[in-house]
C-alpha cells in the first residue's frame, strides 16, 4: 500500500496588506499569495512519493490580461540547503574508481517546481537567469577550496542537476499550475519518496507579460514519523546507546539460538 | 502483492525498502552455511548485501553486528566444554580492539574520499578467491588422498617455526604453548583491523593463522576464535554506530533471526556430509561470491557520475 501523506492545504486569504503591497509599483496593484494550511508534513516509512497541492490567490488582477492568459505564475518547493560532492569514476588498470571530485555548498537537497505554462514561453532566459528560478539557474555554489580547475567545474556543475533530477529530487512540471478562477489557482508539485526532512521554503513567482511582477513565500516542514524514523533518529542522537543496545540484541538472539540448540 | 509475500519493510539506516523475507532467507541461508561448515558467516552476508543494494557501509556494519549472534553462543558452548583459551583470547582481543580502533579511522577516512565502496570489495575480492582457492586446493588433495587410501590428516607435526624465536614469551596453559605475545597481538591487530572494515568476523583467516603460525591444539582453536570474534565484533559494532551511525538494527534482526533457525539445520546436515566434499563446496561458493564483486568492478558503470552528501570534515 501506498502510504500517501495526506496534506490538506486551504487558502489563506489576506485580505489585510493588501494596499500596502499594492503601493509598490504605480500601476501594478496585482499581488500574489500562497497558503498552506498546515506548518508541518509528516511521512510514513512507507512513503513512496506524493503530490503536494498548494492553492493560491492572484488579486487586483487586470481582467483583459487575464483573459489573454498573460499571466504566468512558476511555484516552487525548495528542501533545505546541503553540501554535495558530485564524482567522477574513471578508469585505472581496467578498474572504475574514483577520481574527479567537485564539492558544492548550500545546494538545495530537493527542487520541485510547477508553472503555467514552459519557462522559456514565460520569460526570458535573463530573467530567470536574475531569479535563479529553474533547475538550470540555480546557482551551484563550489566549496572554495572544492576544485581542481574551473573546466572540471564547468564539467561538474553540469553534471549535479542531471543527477538531481535523475534521482527526482529536482523535477520540473510545466503546466502543473492552473487556474481555478479568475483569481485562484492550484499548484501540483511533486514530492518525491526521498524527500529530505527539514525545512522547505514555498515560494510563488508571478509575471505579467513575460515581466516579473513579484513573489510570495512560505515555509513547510517536513518530518519524518514512524518507528524506522525513531530507530534512525536514535542512531543519530543516541549513537552510543544504540551501538551497545544493537550488540546486546545481537547476544541474546545468539543466546536464544543457543536454547533452541539444546532441545534436540 | 496479492499473496502477501511482497512484505516490505523499511530499513531505517540504510533508507530504503526491502523484501522481509528475501533477508530472512538470506540470513537462513548463511546461517545454514556456517553451522554446516562451523563458519562465521560475515563473509558472505557482507557481499550478499552488498548484492542486494544495500550501501556498502551499512553492510560492513550491520555484517559485523550479525556475527556477534552466531559467535556468542559457539563462544559459551565452548567456555562450557572448557576447549577455550581465556587467557589467549583475551590477548588476541588486546590485538583485535587496537586494530579495530585503527580500522574505523581507516572506515571514516576511505568514506570522506569516496573510495569506501571500492576498497571494500576489492578486499573482498582478495581474500575471497585466496580462501576459496586455498580451501579448494586442500580438499581435492584431502579427496585425492582418501581415494587413494590413506587417513587424511590435517595435523601438522608440532616443528617450531621462526614465530617461536620471537622475545617476550608468555605461557598459555589451556593451549599448551609457550609463545611470544608479539605475534598473538598482531594476529589479534590484524583481524581486529579486517573485523571493522570488511564486517566479518574473522574466523577464516584466524582459525588457520592459530594453528599453523602459533601451533595452538586445533581443539581450543575454534573456541578461543570466537572468543575473540564476540568481543571485537562488539566493539566494531559500537564504533561504527558512535562514528558512522550505519548499524541497521531491523536489517540486523532480519539476518540474525534467519541465521539462528538456519544454524540449526546446516549443523544437522553437516555431521552427515564428509568433510572434504564440504569443504570443496564451500570454497566453490566462496570462488563464485569473490567473482562476482570482482566482475562488478570492471563493468563499465551506467553512470560514471556520482553525487553524495559531502561528509562535514574539510580541508583545514
Amino acid at each position: 500500500m501506498n502510504t500517501r501523506a495526506a496534506a490538506l492545504i486551504l487558502i489563506i486569504a489576506l485580505f489585510a496588506g493588501r494596499h500596502a503591497h499594492a503601493q509598490q509599483l504605480p500601476g501594478n496593484k496585482e499581488t500574489i499569495e500562497i497558503g498552506l494550511s498546515t506548518d508541518t508534513i509528516a511521512i510514513t516509512s512507507g512513503f513512496r512519493g506524493t503530490d503536494l497541492t498548494v492553492f493560491g490567490a492572484l488579486d487586483n488582477a487586470d481582467p483583459l490580461i487575464q483573459r489573454q492568459g498573460r499571466y504566468d505564475i512558476v511555484v516552487v518547493l525548495e528542501g533545505p540547503e546541503r553540501d554535495f560532492v558530485v564524482r567522477r569514476k574513471d578508469r585505472f588498470f581496467g578498474i572504475w574508481v574514483n577520481a574527479e571530485s567537485v564539492s558544492f555548498q548550500h545546494i538545495p537537497a530537493s527542487y520541485s517546481l510547477a508553472s503555467t505554462r514552459n519557462l522559456q514561453d514565460i520569460a526570458t532566459p535573463k530573467i530567470f537567469g536574475q531569479l535563479s528560478l529553474g533547475v538550470n539557474n540555480i546557482f551551484y555554489e563550489p566549496m572554495p577550496d572544492g576544485f581542481g580547475s574551473s573546466e572540471s567545474l564547468k564539467e561538474f556543475t553540469k553534471e549535479l542537476p542531471r543527477l538531481k533530477l535523475k534521482q527526482r529530487l529536482y523535477n520540473q512540471r510545466p503546466g502543473d499550475v492552473q487556474f481555478l478562477s479568475s483569481t485562484l489557482f492550484r499548484a501540483t508539485l511533486s514530492l518525491p519518496a526521498n524527500v529530505p526532512v527539514g525545512k522547505h521554503i514555498a515560494r510563488a513567482y508571478l509575471f505579467r507579460n513575460g515581466e516579473f511582477l513579484r513573489e510570495s513565500s512560505t515555509s513547510l516542514n517536513i518530518v519524518k514519523a514512524g518507528l524506522e524514523f525513531r530507530i534512525y533518529r536514535a542512531a543519530n542522537q543516541y549513537s552510543l546507546l544504540y551501538g551497545l543496545f544493537a550488540v546486546f540484541l545481537a547476544v541474546v538472539t545468539g543466546w536464544m539460538g543457543r536454547l533452541v540448540f539444546r532441545k534436540d | 502483492m496479492g499473496l502477501g509475500f511482497a512484505l516490505g519493510i523499511y530499513l531505517p539506516i540504510a533508507e530504503i525498502s526491502v523484501n522481509v523475507f528475501v533477508l530472512f532467507f538470506m540470513g537462513a541461508a548463511v546461517g545454514f552455511l556456517s553451522g554446516m561448515f562451523g563458519v562465521g558467516g560475515g563473509f558472505l552476508i557482507t557481499p550478499l548485501l552488498i548484492f542486494y543494494n544495500i550501501p556498502p557501509a551499512v553492510a560492513v556494519a550491520t555484517g559485523a553486528n550479525q556475527v556477534i549472534a552466531s559467535s556468542f553462543s559457539g563462544a559459551l558452548t565452548h567456555f562450557k566444554r572448557g576447549t577455550l583459551d581465556v587467557k589467549l583470547g583475551s590477548l588476541l582481543v588486546v590485538g583485535g580492539i587496537a586494530g579495530a580502533g585503527v580500522g574505523i579511522y581507516v572506515f571514516v577516512l576511505l568514506r570522506e574520499l569516496g573510495q569506501l565502496d571500492l576498497i571494500v570489495s576489492l578486499l573482498y575480492v582478495v581474500f575471497l578467491s585466496t580462501v576459496g582457492g586455498l580451501m579448494l586446493y586442500e580438499s581435492l588433495q584431502a579427496m585425492r588422498r582418501t581415494r587413494a587410501g590413506q587417513l587424511s590428516n590435517l595435523k601438522k607435526p608440532g616443528q617450531h617455526n621462526w614465530v617461536h624465536r620471537l622475545p617476550f614469551k608468555m605461557r598459555f596453559r589451556a593451549s599448551k604453548i609457550y609463545v611470544s605475545i608479539i605475534p598473538v597481538l598482531v594476529l589479534g591487530g590484524a583481524i581486529g583491523f579486517l573485523s571493522s572494515i570488511m564486517g566479518v568476523g574473522g574466523g577464516f583467516i584466524m582459525v588457520p593463522a592459530m594453528i599453523y603460525l602459533l601451533k595452538v591444539p586445533t581443539n581450543v582453536v575454534i573456541g578461543t576464535s570466537l572468543y575473540q570474534i564476540v568481543f571485537v565484533t562488539a566493539f566494531t559494532t559500537v564504533m561504527q554506530a558512535t562514528t558512522n551511525q550505519s548499524v541497521d538494527i531491523v536489517l540486523a534482526m532480519l539476518l540474525m533471526t534467519g541465521g539462528v533457525i538456519g544454524a540449526q539445520y546446516g549443523a544437522r546436515i553437516g555431521q552427515k556430509l564428509r568433510g572434504e566434499q564440504l569443504r570443496a563446496l564451500l570454497a566453490m561458493l566462496v570462488l563464485a561470491v569473490g567473482l562476482r564483486l570482482a566482475i562488478e568492478l570492471f563493468v563499465t558503470p551506467d553512470d560514471l557520475y556520482s553525487v553524495a552528501v559531502a561528509l562535514a570534515t574539510r580541508a583545514p
